[in-house]
């Protein structure tokens, strides 16, 4: 990898990219210009001290609560991404790209689920069709002609990208509901500031640390009108969840009260939570539960996360939902393969991120396409969540490519198929010393009156050898991104 | 007008009173290890299951009251909600709740002294080990007070904390006494006997009090010196005199700071009893009869818990009829 400026000493010195386009040193085409002065930092160190500094890294994590030993694994309910201590760093000019890329696409999100919840144009015209949308168990009728402050209904925004062989980021699909994980690129950040301080020194990364700021700025802007200081509130289902380490995180850097269902309740179509002087009313609700338990009395019967009444203030305008309800039909992965289509509609503009090459299985030249080329293809499920029910073609033995097969075969609408795409790698801390493990990102972006998109992201890394699957339900950890500035 | 969350307020008064408890209990089964263990045997174990009233949950579970069977159930049974590691594990169950509210560093330090509990086996806490483990408990609760003492931000959720802290307080110091006095209650002869001076020693020593005690009896250490200085002495932070009088005070702060509508009634309470401990001497004390006195402040403390309750945790009111009396 001469041409490429490897380390000459310390911990990259054995380090194999593979063959993929690696983070740290680009490519043959395109070498990683921008991280010379982290390479040589890195070579400073050895291979000891990095564990070591990783090991205190895991140290902090765990007397932070959010990583657990063996001991009390059984009642472990923090149980959190592990961290790999090696920065995944982008440069500025491939900040730009994602920055106005993420941006165009929420700005569509928010066009198409206006227009899908109103007038319907893009239905009628044909664009997307009719079936797609209002045969999606993530549409939601209750909210035809529901009208969401300033027309947002994407507060809060992740988009999952990959990097293939050309260097090039492509979406891989659209996170619009609840989407999780900023909590990691604001604490990775603070912990690799506490362990590395040497690697971070002139190296000019551009802050992640205003997020909730940022965050509530937004959601004030989208208060119900004429509230002269509305009270916000994040809606947690409580303190089981998985996620309540990020909801604790989010409410704290906000500095508005995390609230449960049992502390909200409805009253005349407003909602108010009880504090000990009473009912303190409130005005926006960032929920971090999903649609069907947000209101007992509109939606599931049997949930005790919500409050009762809850939509009933949200259609008259008495509070807002961040995201608003209804948007699971925006990031649905069958929505996905026309989000080019549906930003070229509204906006008159090219895609700046493109998505990976989708197969639609249930169109019939998309279905054919599929099963004539099962084994070079991903298939997906279009409702799966955490990577499951994926089959990836290249590495499938032929008794799973025939199940697959038949799946598809039984319920084409149910499945997408996408090339295999050669995740980049980015040099991670391993049993064996640093090796080449496969990355993804998922920047936030926050819209209010406008979209902002946090300089940085989530990159998880699968930590398994050769496993391009991230999630951290399947062996995935995270890293810390740094933007440069 | 307050934000705070009444499950907020509830949780950290409770936060404060499991590790208040934690830290008594820590220090009564530190104090009777070392100081009556050649007196009378099983029996001192048995004083503690007397002091909890435990005695019949206790029973159902095991044969024999030895030192084994009663330091595990106080120590390591996460089966009993009265061990040190189940309060300790609800207080760090609260703090996780309150994860918004509380410092980052009360947390870690909560969530680390619950893990550390976690990870002891049975067989690492057997007689010869349990002052060391004691220690550590009462150090890492003080660490828990000190931490919360300089970090803690000191709105609504703070007075909560400190009112939580003084009730289980008090309460846990007529527990330390009524013990002695009604259920260990010397046979006549034996007043003023070594045995005996040993065990109010204990007592003296179970609150903490045995220098502070002596600084205000130079001489002499006898039922009553002890009985009036762990009930009236009201610069002994302890003494259930000077904790009740805390939480008075806290409690008509906040009302006042906050303009809090509820709370009256729990204030009433607190006011008598307060009356109560300012007016009444031991003398009279002794011929109306300890226990019964006892009683009184727990029955008084038990409502003011509730009124608290209903006020500003979101309890159900409590019945107008004296039934609790």
């Amino acid at each position: 990898m001469g041409n490429t400026g490897a380390a000459a000493s310390g911990p990259l010195v054995a380090y194999d990219p593979a063959g993929f386009f690696c983070e740290m040193l680009g490519s043959q085409d395109r070498p990683a210009e921008h991280t010379q002065g982290i390479r040589k930092l890195l070579g400073a160190l050895d291979l000891g001290d990095l564990r070591g500094r990783a090991r205190d890294a895991e140290l902090e994590l765990y007397s932070f609560g959010i990583t657990f030993t063996v001991y009390t694994q059984k009642d472990a309910i923090d149980r959190i991404l592990p961290f790999d201590v090696i920065p995944r760093v982008i440069s500025a000019e491939d900040w730009k790209v994602i920055e106005t890329g993420v941006t165009q696409r929420v700005t569509a999100l928010n066009l198409f689920l206006w227009d899908i919840y109103h007038d319907q144009k893009i239905l009628n015209d044909g664009v997307v069709p009719r079936e797609l949308v209002e045969g999606n168990p993530n549409f939601c009728p209750a909210m035809k002609d529901v009208d969401v402050t300033k027309g947002t209904y994407v507060h809060i925004n992740g988009t999952d990208l990959v990097r293939g062989d050309d260097g090039r980021f492509v979406v891989l699909e659209d996170n619009a509901r609840c989407p999780s994980g900023v909590s990691y690129v604001v604490e990775n950040r603070h912990l690799m500031q506490r362990s590395f301080p040497d690697l971070m020194a002139n190296i000019g990364i551009r802050p992640v640390s205003n997020y909730g700021q940022k965050l509530h700025d937004a959601l004030v802007d989208v208060a119900p009108e004429g509230i002269p200081s509305p009270q916000v509130v994040l809606l947690s289902p409580g303190t089981y969840n998985s996620a309540y380490f990020e909801h604790i995180f989010l409410a704290r850097e906000m500095g508005v009260p995390l609230v449960e269902g049992s502390d909200l309740v409805v009253e005349n179509d407003r909602v108010y939570m009880k504090s000990i002087d009473g009912l303190h009313p409130v005005h926006v609700i960032y929920r971090r539960i999903g649609d069907d338990f947000l209101d007992p009395e509109a939606f599931n019967p049997d949930s005790v996360l919500g409050a009762k009444g809850l939509m009933a203030a949200y259609k008259k305008g008495n509070v807002t939902l961040a995201n608003a309800i209804g948007t699971g039909v925006a990031d649905d992965k069958a929505v996905y393969a026309y989000m080019p289509r549906i930003i070229r509609y509204y906006l008159d503009e090219e895609a700046i991120l493109s998505n990976v090459d989708t197969h639609i299985c249930r169109e019939p030249e998309g279905l054919a396409y599929t099963l004539d080329n099962l084994a070079n293809l991903v298939v997906k499920p279009v409702g799966e969540a955490g990577g499951y029910g994926i089959t990836v073609g290249p590495r499938a033995s032929q008794a799973e490519l025939e199940k697959c097969r038949a799946d598809v075969l039984a319920d084409p609408a149910n499945y997408i198929a996408q090339p295999m795409i050669n995740l980049s790698v980015c040099p991670t801390l391993t049993d064996e010393g640093v090796g080449a493990r496969h990355v993804d990102l998922r920047p936030f972006a926050v819209t209010g009156r406008s979209t902002w998109v946090l300089p940085g992201g989530l990159s998880r890394v699968a930590l398994t050898e050769g496993s391009i699957i991230v999630n951290s339900s399947q062996g995935g950890g995270s890293k810390d991104t740094w933007v440069l500035e | 007008m307050s934000r705070l969350l009444s499950r907020y307020a509830e949780a950290i008064y409770w936060m404060a009173r499991y590790i208040e408890r934690a830290e008594n209990l820590a220090r009564i089964l530190d104090v009777n290890e070392t100081f009556s263990r050649d007196s009378r045997g099983w029996q001192n174990w048995q004083s503690i299951l007397q002091l909890y009233r435990d005695e019949e949950r206790f029973s159902e579970l095991h044969e024999e009251a030895d030192a084994d069977r009663v330091l595990y159930f106080y120590t390591l049974d996460q089966s009993n909600p009265t061990s040190i590691i189940s309060v300790v594990n609800a207080a760090r169950a609260n703090a996780r709740t309150l994860r918004p509210l509380i410092s980052t560093e009360m947390w870690i330090q909560l969530n680390i002294f619950s893990n550390t509990i976690r990870r002891l086996k049975r067989e690492e806490l057997t007689e010869p080990r349990l002052a060391r483990f004691c220690n550590s408990v009462k150090e890492a609760c003080q660490t828990h007070t000190g931490i919360t003492e300089g970090t803690f931000y000191r709105d609504e959720g703070w007075f909560f904390y400190q009112i939580g802290r003084c009730i289980e307080r008090a309460d846990q110091t007529t527990r330390l006494l009524d013990v002695k006095y009604h259920l260990l209650l010397p046979k006549e002869e034996s007043v003023g006997s070594p045995f005996d001076v040993s065990q109010w020693n204990a007592v003296l020593r179970s609150a903490a009090g045995y220098h502070a005690f002596r600084r205000v009896y130079p001489s002499g250490l006898n039922q009553n010196a002890v009985g009036s200085f762990l009930l009236f002495h009201s610069q002994f932070p302890r003494s259930v005199r000077a904790c009740v009088r805390e939480i008075d005070t806290r409690l008509t702060e906040l009302r006042s700071r906050y303009r809090l509508k509820g709370g009256s009634k729990a204030l009433e309470e607190l006011d008598e009893l307060c009356a109560a401990l300012d007016e009444t001497n031991m003398d009279e004390v002794v011929s109306r009869g300890l226990h019964e006195f006892i009683d009184w402040i727990q029955v008084r403390l038990i409502r003011a818990h509730a009124e608290l309750g209903t006020a500003f945790f979101g309890y159900p009111s409590m019945p107008a009829s004296d039934a609790a009396d």
